[in-house]
């Protein structure tokens, strides 16, 4: 019992608390044939929301729908453009209750 | 159609003038600075929209334990009765840690649970809809939902208004203020923005407990709650963790410099997990159920990364103008916020009245800036970010403290006690630290903070 309770919920769990307001235009978009020529993928790490995933191939895959709109990404990226950033649409994307 | 992003770039329009503008100013962000500049420039009896991005203020919004409001005796006269406070911070406490040891200095003064109060914890959607809310009352019109996409500019480069993601979107103004946060792409596109940044990205987990579990943990009861300040929990990525209470949760995180956690190759809620795990915070967290997570970037450069807070037709202020204070012992933002929003929309108000909202128009923000907290306490601490988030500070110092308090308190019989000084030198030895390094950085210590 001692485990469970300091047992990290799974990350998955931890997003599906937050509150998003998907919109239709992903605000967000990663050229991957960018991102195969890095070597350091920064973004992987350090996007708290964990929404690059590297591909086989070398490249990134990238959904726009569980984004915190920090800034973090395009910050950290190392690649020139391989990340192509803006706000969601007015009244879409993240919704803090508690922040 | 262009949206908002680093490579947002201005619509140069005909010059605007003061008949025929959307309003006299528009304020671009309703974080505690934006609506504190529309409540300021609503009450001198100028329009004023105040454009959010969000689908209600605060809805963007995340902060790090207190929300210090002295300054707002200035706007809202026993303010204490009516924002939307989750706990008074009577118990303040600052951690040292190893993955072993913690060391804390914990401070009460029960001064700061009753009027007119000190720091308070808070959701930032309940306090920014409620400053926001304060604004509308005098007048201002909030435009939620509303993303700004850029600057309009007349042929000369004056602003002269915003461009916005509503259909017709273009707001005409005399004045544009800026608190568009910390990514602040307009300060950017406007040219004021300096190149240093020092920008962390904090990350919280916020876990509910019930009061009672609270109260019997951390020792405080009725309103009254607490923030630890944490050093040394971050395994070396400049940066800090902290912990406070709400009313029935509590909120743990940590802060990350964007370099350090580039090159760790650790994912952020890692480190809340080590600190949800550590011996001196695990039994306060125990069974605490996530309820939400949320990240957000932090402008902790202070008074050094500070855009020019004043242009033609436009000022900046709050997060846009990097006026977080991160000077170790003291972490601000908020009240930061609200005090520079103020005085952005008294200036901005002053400039309309004259009818010169040029840069020189608009300089009376500046001088005000300069005369209160805003700007006293980010020049006089100008050194410490940059001390604090040093490999040193964030390194070593935490396991030279503890070790040296763990010799200090450590009995070793038969051998005799040791002096504090061969304690000082086996601790700085076993943690890498110079004592020639250690008594520079003191000095720069207590220089930036005298």
């Amino acid at each position: 019992m001692t485990e469970r309770r300091y047992a990290e919920a799974a990350f998955d769990d931890v997003m599906s608390t937050v509150e998003f307001r998907v919109g239709s235009r992903p605000h967000i978009t990663v050229d991957t044939d960018v991102c195969r020529s890095c070597t350091t993928k920064a973004c992987v790490h350090a996007c708290p929301a964990n929404l690059f995933v590297p591909t086989d191939e070398g490249g990134i895959l990238f959904n726009y729908e569980q984004c915190f709109e920090c800034g973090t990404c395009y910050q950290v990226c190392a690649a020139e453009g391989a990340i192509t950033w803006t706000y969601p649409d007015g009244g879409h994307g993240v919704v803090f209750r508690r922040g | 159609m262009t949206h908002a992003g680093p490579g947002s770039q201005s619509t140069v329009v005909d010059e605007v003038d003061a008949a025929t503008r959307s309003f006299d100013v528009v304020v671009v962000g309703a974080g505690p600075a934006g609506s504190a500049a529309a409540l300021e420039v609503a009450r001198a009896g100028c329009s004023v929209a105040l454009v959010e991005r969000g689908p209600f203020p605060g809805s963007k919004n995340v902060y790090g334990g207190v929300v210090y409001g002295r300054v707002l005796d200035e706007l809202v006269p026993n303010w204490w009765e009516q924002m939307p406070v989750q706990r008074w911070v009577t118990r303040r406490a600052t951690m040292v840690m190893t993955p072993t040891q913690a060391l804390t200095l914990d401070f009460r003064s029960a001064d700061w649970g009753r009027p007119p109060y000190n720091g308070a914890t808070a959701h930032r959607a309940d306090l920014d809809s409620w400053l926001a809310e304060l604004a509308v009352a005098e007048g201002a019109v909030l435009v939620p939902s509303t993303v700004v996409t850029g600057l309009l500019r007349d042929h000369s480069g004056t602003v002269v208004g915003v461009r916005t993601d509503r259909p017709d979107g273009y707001l005409t103004a005399g004045v544009v203020i800026a608190c568009d946060g910390v990514n602040s792409f307009l300060a950017k596109e406007a040219g004021m923005h300096r190149a240093e940044e020092h920008l962390t990205l904090g990350v919280k987990q916020t876990l509910k407990l019930s009061r009672e579990a609270i109260e019997e943990r951390f020792g405080v009861s009725g309103t009254d709650g607490v923030d630890f300040e944490i050093l040394g929990c971050t395994r070396g990525i400049p940066g800090g963790g902290f912990l406070y209470t709400n009313l029935d949760s509590v909120s743990i995180g940590v802060v990350l410099g964007l370099d350090g956690l580039s090159k760790a190759g650790i994912r952020p809620e890692e480190l809340i997990a080590d600190l949800k795990r550590h011996p001196a915070i695990a039994p306060l967290v125990r069974d605490g159920v996530e309820i939400e997570y949320s990240a957000h970037l932090i402008p902790e450069g202070g008074y050094r990364s500070m855009p020019e807070l004043a242009g033609d037709g436009i000022l900046v202020a709050g997060d846009a103008a990097a006026m977080c204070l991160a000077a170790g012992i003291w972490l601000e933002g908020v009240n930061f916020a609200l005090g520079a929003g103020m005085y952005a929309g008294r200036a901005a108000a002053g400039a309309v009245r004259a009818g010169d909202t040029s840069r020189r128009g608009l300089a009376g923000y500046r001088a005000m800036l300069e005369k209160s907290f805003v700007l006293a306490d980010h020049r006089r601490l100008r050194d410490i970010p940059g001390l604090v988030l040093s490999e040193r500070v964030q390194h070593r110092y935490p396991g030279l403290v503890c070790d040296l308090v763990q010799g200090l308190f450590q009995v070793d019989n038969p051998r005799p006690k040791p002096g504090l000084g061969t304690l000082l030198r086996s601790s700085a030895k076993a943690n890498g630290v110079r004592l020639r390094q250690l008594a520079r950085d003191a000095w720069t210590g207590m220089r930036g903070l005298r």
